[in-house]
C-alpha cells in the first residue's frame, strides 16, 4: 500500500504520508507531532496510532523505540460527557 | 554549527518569542537566536484557549488587541509557511448577567466603537440569534463584536518561527537558558545548556517563568505563575460559530473549526506555582458553569484536560519595555491570559524597540516602572 493509503492515527484521518513528511520537516517527536497534526488527540487519544507514530519517528530518524519519549497521558482516560460530570458534581453537595 | 555569538537572545520559543524573532527579521536584524528549554509552543502557548478579542475596558488593550487581529487575518498569506493558523473569526459574545456589568459593558461598547471596533450592544433575543443553543435565562444583555475569534496558538507560533527561519533567525529548541551575564550593568552574554552566547540584548520571552529569568539577570520582577485548567471535547459536527464568554461564571467556551470544544474557567482560588497537572474537580466545576448557559453540550464528551501558567502582574497587564538600570535586557511577560492575543503586535513594538526605532504605539504606559510610580492599570473586563 502506498504511504498516502496507510493510516496512522484513524481519529484524525493522518496518513502514513503525512506523517512522514512532518518528521522530515523536523517535528521528530510525538509532542511536537501531536500539535502540529493533532495525531492521538481525537476520541481514543492515541491508544491506536501511539505506537505506529513510534515506529515511523524511529525509522526516519535512526533512534531505537525506547528512545523515543512517550506522549504525556492526559485525563480522562476514557471520553466522559460533560452531561454525566454535571450529575457527578450534584450528586456531592 | 552553533556560532556563540548573536545580535539578541529571545528567551523562550512561544507565541511572543517566535512572533518577536519574525518581526525582527523582517525589520533586516537576522542575527537572532531564540532558546527554548523545551519545544516551541510547549509552555503557555500550547496550552491556551487562543481567543482573540477586541472587546476591552482599556483603551491600551483596545488599540493593542485591534492591531493584532488585524495581523491575524492576513498573517498565513504573510508567513506563506504552509501552516494554516485556522483563525476562526466568528466572533466573540460576551454575556452581561447583572445591572453593574450592563453598565460597564455599555462603556466598554462607547469606547470600542470610537477606536473603530464593530462591537455592537444587543439583546439576550439577539444573543439567542447568533448562538441559537443559548439559555437566555437571567441574561439582561451581550456584546458582540463579529471579528474576534480564536486561532490555533500551535500552528501560529510554528508559523512564525518557520517564516523567521528562513530569514536567517536560529532557534535552538531544548535548549536551557542558566543564566545571564551582566557587567557595568549591561548584558554581555547568555549561559545556555548547550554553550554560551555573547551578546548586548536579551529578551525575556519566558512566559511563566519570567521572574526566574529576570532574577538571572539580577531583575526582580513582579510577575508570578498562576495555574490555569482547561479541557477539550470529541469533534462534534458545526453548531457555535462565536466564543462565548461569561465574566459572570468565568468561562469561556468555543468550538474549533475542527469540532472539538475547548472551554477553561478562571479560579480564584487557582494554586500560584508553577504546576500544570489538572484537577479532576476542575471537570465537575466546568460542567456547573457552562451547562446551564449552553444546555446542549451536555451530550459532548471531554477527551482531555490539561493545565498551563498565566503569567501575572500586579494589575493584570503585561509589562512591557528595557529594563531601567540594565541596558540590553527587553521583556515582554505578565500578560495575565491574554498574552496571545496581543502577540503580533507585542512581537512588532519589540522589534521597533531592540533595533532602535521607536515603537509605534506609546508603550511607556506598560514600563515596568508604572509600579514604583503607582500608575497601575485597571482593566475591568479579565477572566
Ligand atoms: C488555560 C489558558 C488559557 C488561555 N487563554 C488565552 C486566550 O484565550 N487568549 C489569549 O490571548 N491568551 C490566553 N492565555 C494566555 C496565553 O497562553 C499567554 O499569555 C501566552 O501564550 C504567552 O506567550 P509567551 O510566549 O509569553 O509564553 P510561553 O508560551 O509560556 O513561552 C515561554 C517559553 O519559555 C520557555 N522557557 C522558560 N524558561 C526558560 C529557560 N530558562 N530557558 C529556555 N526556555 C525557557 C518555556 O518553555 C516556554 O515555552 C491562556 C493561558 C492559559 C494557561
Amino acid at each position: 500500500m502506498a504511504d498516502k493509503d496507510v493510516i496512522i492515527c484513524r481519529c484524525e484521518d493522518l496518513t502514513r504520508e503525512e506523517v512522514r513528511k512532518l518528521i522530515e520537516a523536523g517535528f521528530t517527536t510525538i509532542e511536537e507531532i501531536k500539535r502540529v497534526s493533532r495525531c492521538g488527540m481525537g476520541p481514543c487519544q492515541g491508544r491506536t496510532c501511539h505506537q505506529l507514530l513510534v515506529r515511523e519517528i524511529a525509522s526516519i530518524t535512526g533512534q531505537s523505540a525506547e528512545e523515543i519519549a512517550p506522549a504525556v497521558a492526559r485525563p480522562p482516560i476514557k471520553g466522559v460527557k460533560l452531561g454525566t460530570l454535571l450529575k457527578e458534581a450534584e450528586s456531592h453537595e | 554549527m552553533n556560532k556563540n555569538t548573536a545580535e539578541v537572545v529571545i528567551i523562550g520559543g512561544g507565541i511572543i518569542g517566535c512572533a518577536t524573532a519574525y518581526y525582527l527579521a523582517k525589520a533586516g536584524v537576522t542575527d537572532v537566536v531564540v532558546v527554548e528549554r523545551n519545544y516551541l509552543s510547549s509552555g503557555s502557548t500550547g496550552r491556551c484557549g487562543a481567543g482573540v478579542r477586541q472587546q476591552w475596558g482599556l483603551k491600551m488593550n483596545c488599540l493593542l488587541a485591534k492591531e493584532s487581529i488585524r495581523a491575524f487575518e492576513t498573517l498565513n498569506e504573510e508567513l506563506d509557511t504552509g501552516f494554516d493558523i485556522e483563525f476562526k473569526q466568528k466572533g466573540y459574545l460576551m454575556l452581561a448577567y447583572n445591572e453593574k456589568m450592563v453598565e460597564q459593558y455599555k462603556k466598554n461598547v462607547a469606547l470600542q466603537q470610537s477606536l473603530d471596533i464593530p462591537v455592537k450592544l444587543i439583546t439576550p433575543d439577539e444573543a439567542k440569534e447568533i448562538v441559537p443553543h443559548l439559555n437566555t435565562d437571567g441574561l439582561l444583555a451581550a456584546t458582540f463584536c463579529p471579528t474576534d475569534g480564536h486561532i490555533n496558538p500551535f500552528t501560529a507560533t510554528i508559523s512564525y518561527a518557520e517564516a523567521a527561519k528562513r530569514l536567517g533567525v536560529r532557534v535552538m529548541t531544548y535548549t536551557e537558558v542558566t543564566g545571564i551575564e551582566v557587567e557595568n550593568n549591561k548584558v554581555v552574554a547568555v549561559n545556555t545548556s548547550n554553550g554560551k552566547i555573547h551578546t548586548n540584548k536579551v529578551f525575556n520571552a519566558s512566559g511563566g517563568y519570567s521572574r526566574e529569568v529576570g532574577a538571572m539577570a539580577g531583575v526582580e520582577l513582579p510577575t508570578h505563575p498562576e495555574r490555569h485548567q482547561i479541557l477539550v471535547t470529541e469533534p462534534v459536527a458545526r453548531l457555535q460559530d462565536p466564543m462565548v464568554i461569561s465574566l459572570q461564571h468565568g468561562f469561556y467556551c468555543q468550538q474549533t473549526p475542527h469540532g472539538s470544544f475547548v472551554m477553561g474557567f478562571g479560579d480564584p482560588n487557582e494554586l500560584k506555582e508553577h504546576v500544570v497537572t489538572s484537577s479532576w474537580n476542575f471537570m465537575e466545576e466546568m460542567a456547573e458553569k457552562v451547562l446551564p448557559v449552553l444546555p446542549p453540550l451536555a451530550e459532548l464528551r471531554v477527551v482531555r484536560q490539561w493545565a498551563g501558567l498565566y503569567n501575572m502582574s500586579p494589575d493584570a497587564q503585561p509589562i512591557l519595555g528595557e529594563m531601567p538600570n540594565l541596558q540590553g535586557f527587553f521583556n515582554a511577560v505578565g500578560f495575565s491570559g491574554h498574552g496571545f492575543m496581543l502577540a503580533p503586535v507585542t512581537g512588532m513594538l519589540m522589534a521597533e524597540l531592540m533595533s532602535g526605532q521607536e515603537p509605534h504605539l506609546d508603550i511607556k504606559p506598560l514600563s515596568i516602572e508604572r509600579f514604583e510610580k503607582g500608575e497601575l492599570l485597571r482593566e475591568p473586563s479579565v477572566v
